[in-house]
């Protein structure tokens, strides 16, 4: 060609002689030109990445959008309720149980974060039945047996009760043991009694009751509607009425899993595992449950997808080796070493699934907006996740290309350039 | 005193090929010096490929010592074996080896990006290679596009690219027409005339007569280097 073409290299018996080189610059455009000369298969090819990473993304996104819906819905109700009840005795269900103290209320109103509390049982009136001022009527039904509930004046209170007419009972009534009932809005209207100016009277057998107050709604305990309420101490009194069965707490926000702790204490301080204590889920462990339930799920079946993916890249990268043999040899035959080959298709395989990464993420966000536009959530995702997942398609894709690059490496230049 | 650019000493290559070994060249000695057109014949199977393996440092001599432009190539490693093909040797195909989705121009770039040859060098020597074998107009051309002769002087340009001190040719009329062919061979001349030292190896002797110098293989051995 010219002078300098042949130009004189004196002879040297230990030659220093410069290996085989390749820009990373020149290494990244050679692998996004090989993606780039069948673009049609390389977009099948990322295809697999594009799901698994995609489902990993919607599935954490939606996992934590949900966990976040139901703490903003919590129930205000729920969560500032806690109730105790001495169902289970020393032998379980069945054995005797604790007692719960008379004084329960007094006791837990000293509990810091109780707003209301009151206790509550069935009382035992040996199957007598009740019945208001007898107007003889034939065709009437007259006697009914009825659910009489033994409760503390902080009952009212506690179940979130509002009367239609009347008063609720107070501690005086209980001291005294007084004959006074409040009725449930169904025990009142089978028992034919509206209004309570006059002070109508029930006999519960033959114990006459003055009806002081009709109850319009609780929002807890519910069964408390159909029946007939008397003071603890009345109960005591006529009935031998040993001890409540339930009390019923209302709490602050945020105060029942500490009232839950605490209020078995200070009801049974020698036994307080023996009550038994119904308190609100937290809303941290729910969040976490249907957090946990829809990532087990989904992140396997994302795993599964991303594995797919993984193996379609293998695949791909290694037809492409055995299809570019002659391609491979030249490039030998133009002085690229063994590691030039090796980490062109590794480039390869690694840009296609970083590529896959980044469609996968962007894909997986808006089915996380989606899912939230449609149902009124707000969507919630860890800033990592969608940064990270164009790195996990990457690693995927470079080791997906870890085989085939080798077998690109190990080709022979002298056979590769005589099968293409 | 200017070294030869190919001195082979003695050199064998024996294949193994299970219990009985194939010996493909038998201590072929061979001197080449600058500004040589050689040209090396014969049957097929009689060795052709392997030397212009060995002299394209594709393969390693099982003896013998092959020294290129004085450099011993058989200390060097896998490594600086490449290096130096990038740098000193460049190859001409039977089948021209483009590949069919690059431009012409990327084509010929793409004997650059192993050599070492800075950056700003690279487009300016890609183009004045394509000028010189005739394709200054077709760079942006896909080599589909281009018939046999346009492509095998493509290839031209791709081996001459980095200014090699030798150029390997295997078989280049193998697929063309006998007047393109002449074309190619015709321009090996003037590359020739123009100081570069050339290898050719073929079977057809319309061909081997362009070279100045015939060397005729036969059964692995070197029949006459005249």
């Amino acid at each position: 060609m010219t002078e300098a073409a042949v130009g004189p290299v004196a002879p040297d018996p230990r030659p220093e002689v410069a290996p085989a080189s390749m820009s990373a610059r020149d290494l990244l455009s050679e692998a996004v030109a090989g993606i780039f000369s069948r673009p049609g298969r390389t977009v099948l090819t990322v295809l697999g990445t594009v799901l698994g990473i995609g489902a990993l993304v919607a599935t954490l996104g939606v996992a934590k959008t949900a966990g976040n819906q139901i703490v903003g819905r919590f129930d205000e109700l729920a969560a500032t309720s806690v109730v105790v009840t001495n169902e289970q005795g020393f032998f379980g269900g069945g054995g005797p149980r604790v007692r719960i103290p008379a004084d329960a209320e007094e006791r837990l109103m000293r509990l810091n974060g109780v707003t209301a509390a009151g206790s509550m049982g069935s009382v035992d009136v040996g199957g007598a039945l009740v019945r208001s001022v007898p107007i003889p009527d034939p065709l009437a039904q007259t006697e009914f047996q009825m659910s009489i509930y033994a409760a503390s004046p902080g009952l009212f209170d506690a179940v979130r009760a509002t009367l239609r007419t009347g008063r609720w009972f107070d501690a005086g009534h209980s001291e005294r043991g007084d004959r006074v009932a409040v009725l449930g809005p169904g025990a009142a209207q089978r028992l034919n009694i509206g209004r309570v100016d006059q002070q109508p009277v029930i006999f519960i057998g033959e114990d006459p009751f003055v009806v002081i107050g009709i109850i319009e709604g609780v929002l807890r305990q519910p069964s408390l509607l159909n029946g007939v309420v008397i003071p603890e101490g009345t109960a005591r009194q006529l009935y031998d009425y040993e001890s409540a069965s339930t009390v019923q707490i209302d709490v602050q926000i945020g105060a029942a899993s500490l009232i839950a702790e605490q209020a078995p204490i200070a009801l049974n301080p020698n036994e307080p595992g023996l009550l038994r204590v119904q308190k609100p889920p937290e809303p941290e462990d729910l969040r976490r449950q249907v957090e946990s339930d829809v990532n087990a799920l989904f992140l396997v079946l994302g795993g599964v997808a991303l594995l797919v993916g993984a193996i379609g890249i293998a695949n791909v990268t290694l037809v492409s080796v055995l299809e570019r043999v002659g391609e491979i040899g030249l490039r030998r035959a133009l002085g690229a070493a063994r590691r030039h080959i090796a980490a062109q298709f590794l480039v390869e395989s690694t840009a296609m699934g970083l590529v896959g990464g980044v469609i996968g993420a962007s894909l997986g966000v808006l089915v996380v907006v989606g899912i939230s536009a449609a149902r009124t959530w707000t969507p919630v995702l860890d800033p990592w996740v969608p940064l990270a997942a164009p790195l996990v398609g990457g690693v995927t894709g470079l080791l997906a290309g870890v085989y085939p690059a080798l077998r690109a490496a190990r080709l022979e230049p002298v056979e590769a350039l005589r099968s293409g | 005193m200017i070294a030869p650019v190919v001195e082979l000493r003695g050199v064998s290559r024996v294949f193994p090929a299970g219990d009985v070994s194939v010996t493909a060249l038998v201590d072929a000695d061979l001197v080449v010096e600058p500004g040589d057109y050689v040209a090396v014949v014969g049957p097929s199977g009689s060795g052709k490929s392997t030397m212009l393996n060995i002299l394209g440092l594709l393969d390693r001599p099982t003896s013998g010592t092959y020294l290129l432009e004085g450099i011993d190539t058989s200390t060097l490693s896998e490594g600086q074996r490449a290096g130096l093909r990038s740098r000193r040797i460049g190859f001409v195909f039977q089948s021209f080896h483009l590949l069919s989705h690059r431009t012409v121009l990327e084509n010929v770039l793409l004997a650059t990006i192993y050599n070492r040859m800075p950056r700003s060098e690279r487009l300016p020597a890609a183009e004045e290679a394509l000028r010189r074998v005739g394709l200054g107009h077709r760079m942006d051309f896909l080599p589909t596009r281009l018939s046999g002769g346009e492509r095998q002087r493509v290839a031209i340009a791709r081996a001459i690219v980095t200014r090699p001190a030798l150029l390997l040719a295997d078989e280049p009329t193998g697929n063309l027409d006998s007047a393109t062919g002449e074309s190619v061979l015709a321009f090996f001349d003037e590359l020739r005339n123009d100081g570069l030292t050339l290898i050719v190896v073929t079977h057809d002797d319309k061909v081997s007569q362009h070279a100045e110098r015939q060397v005729r293989l036969r059964d692995g051995r070197i029949e006459r280097a005249a």
